[in-house]
């Protein structure tokens, strides 16, 4: 069941935005008529059972192949809109595309967008599209701490000018067992970690997210360590898949995707990702993480993308890409999540069943 | 309670329990089922067998308590749409969650607690919907009812299943954890009391 927190939203004042699209008005119509003349309505619901499973696998296809279809105008669902009432879209310039995943088939704004794990603002992935319509991501600013020459702050605006923002289009790995392919803006983290000269002892990079019980009603459950973190290797930071993401869909990143900054490491399950970063740390040992600490029998440090390790409560072999509709079925995951030419060498010799 | 008093119970209960189902088949044609909609027909379809189990758990304690016999003429109905709502839920997954992959599903179900839990739960089902008309009842004689007693470890078995599948935040079968105690403890608090009640009369 989705419940959807209505609450904050005063039923007078109806914006234009949220009048019911045409197309999604014609939809509706049609199936009136239909379910009018098929008897859904009436009890005889379950004699047309078979005959309405063969009427949404038509319809099932129908959508698979209107996804493959970039759409900047989301067919917007109700949440959605309130989410741009408070949050308007804003185009991000200068970005220049990258070569990174121009042959993946990109999930719709509407999926990437309503379907987030992102506790702060709920447990449920349709939550914070809705909690997070209130949070502000601007002014903002990163402090960065421990292991550096002298610890300094980069304020959002400075971060997004410090490189030339790229789209990059990456697959992502839930560790639920679902994935997306999301075409983000971001620079690498490398050029960040240049600009905060750590010391030769920073082997660690910790990242700390926002925790502001005002603005994420998840923060007052006790249901993880708050605030958020999470961890990379020196190595791994540095490497050039790695991305501070500002942007997506060539516009500001929204608030429920982790605005204004957040970690892209795609060769990880994606809770490596933190969203709305406060605080960069480099330190000499290995961190904990908000995940190892929950569950330190399923969650490790490394969580790198792999099929021969499973983990006790999904299937890690195989995933179901979002936007596959209904009947789109799953496909095989692969080892690291497809980036393994890259990033295979930094995990040369290490146990990966020992070290997930 | 009049017969037609059952039967206009039954009747209202045939509409509601259509609710969910008719629910998913219209979200599914507007494509309004999210962003991964195979989830949200698992999600929904266990929710309600779940909801069901526990309804028609109920009847026993409203007898206990109200003394009204009527309930348990409504229970197998119940039961039933519990089972009708258990089957799509495993048909959800053998169909759209695995397309019918057997190697993924062996796998699946042997790897995750959660998967085996559940499915244990519905394979007990399956024999007490076999044997909920009445000729099997008069067949079965006394041994029916022990049989039946079987949905008790059931109803065990998926809250169990329910609270594997969260990741952290267990709020959700908490509740409903909650609930299948409350209902048990009803059960144990009068079997107590009868049992006092006996001593007394032993003495």
């Amino acid at each position: 069941m989705i419940i959807v927190d209505q609450s904050k939203q005063n039923p007078s004042e109806i914006q234009p935005s949220e009048i019911t699209s045409q197309s999604v008005y014609s939809n509706r119509r049609h199936f009136i008529k239909l379910a009018a003349s098929s008897g859904l309505i009436t009890s005889a619901a379950l004699l047309s059972l078979k005959a309405k499973a063969a009427n949404i696998a038509g319809s099932g296809s129908t959508s698979r192949t209107t996804l493959s279809a970039r759409t900047n105008t989301p067919q917007s669902t109700k949440s959605l809109k309130k989410d741009a009432i408070y949050n308007p879209r804003q185009k991000l310039e200068g970005v220049i595309k990258s070569g990174y995943g121009r042959d993946l088939k990109i999930d719709t704004y509407d999926n990437i967008t309503t379907y987030n794990n992102y506790y702060e603002f709920g447990t449920d992935k349709s939550n914070p599209v809705v909690q997070a319509r209130t949070f502000q991501p601007n002014p903002w600013t990163i402090s960065i701490e421990g292991e550096v020459k002298k610890p300094k702050t980069m304020s959002i605006e400075a971060l997004m000018k410090l490189t030339t923002l790229e789209e990059r289009i990456y697959r992502m790995r839930c560790v639920e067992g679902w994935s997306m392919v999301i075409p983000w803006v971001g620079l690498p983290l490398a050029s960040l970690i240049k600009w905060a000269e750590p010391t030769g002892n920073a082997k660690y990079v910790e990242f700390v997210t926002a925790n502001d019980p005002d603005s994420m009603p998840g923060v007052n459950a006790p249901i993880l360590d708050w605030p958020y973190t999470e961890g990379l290797r020196i190595d791994e930071a540095m490497h050039p898949l790695t991305l501070i993401a500002v942007g997506l869909y060539g516009e500001l990143l929204p608030n429920q995707n982790g605005a204004p900054a957040r970690l892209v490491v795609p060769w990880k399950y994606g809770f490596k990702g933190g969203k709305s970063i406060v605080k960069i740390r480099f330190v000499e040992k290995m961190p904990q993480t908000t995940w190892m600490q929950a569950g330190p029998t399923e969650y490790g440090f490394f969580a790198n993308v792999n099929p021969k390790v499973s983990h006790p409560r999904w299937s890690q072999s195989t995933e179901r890409p979002i936007g596959g509709g209904l009947f789109g079925g799953r496909i095989k995951t692969k080892m690291f999540n497809g980036y393994e030419s890259e990033v295979g060498q930094l995990y040369a010799g290490m146990d990966l069943r020992k070290y997930f | 309670m009049r017969k037609q008093t059952i039967v206009v119970i039954k009747i209202i209960i045939w509409l509601l329990a259509l609710v969910p189902v008719s629910r998913l088949f219209w979200l599914g044609f507007n494509h309004n089922l999210g962003a991964n909609p195979v989830e949200f027909v698992e999600h929904s379809t266990g929710i309600w067998a779940l909801v069901f189990l526990l309804i028609s758990l109920t009847m026993t304690p409203i007898r206990l308590i109200t003394g009204q016999v009527w309930q348990i003429q409504v229970r197998r109905l119940l039961g039933l749409w519990m089972f009708f709502y258990a089957s799509l839920h495993i048909l959800a997954y053998v169909w759209l969650d695995f397309n019918f992959l057997f190697d993924e599903m062996v796998n699946d179900v042997f790897e995750h607690p959660r998967i085996l839990v559940g499915f244990t739960a519905f394979i007990l089902t399956i024999p007490l919907a076999a044997t909920s008309n009445q000729y099997m009842m008069r067949q079965l004689k006394s041994k029916w009812k022990t049989l039946h007693q079987l949905v008790y470890l059931i109803a065990i078995f998926v809250v169990v299943h329910f609270l594997l599948l969260v990741k952290k935040d267990l709020t959700e079968p908490f509740y409903y954890a909650a609930v299948l105690l409350l209902l048990f403890g009803i059960r144990v608090l009068f079997k107590l009391k009868k049992k006092m009640v006996m001593n007394k009369a032993q003495k």
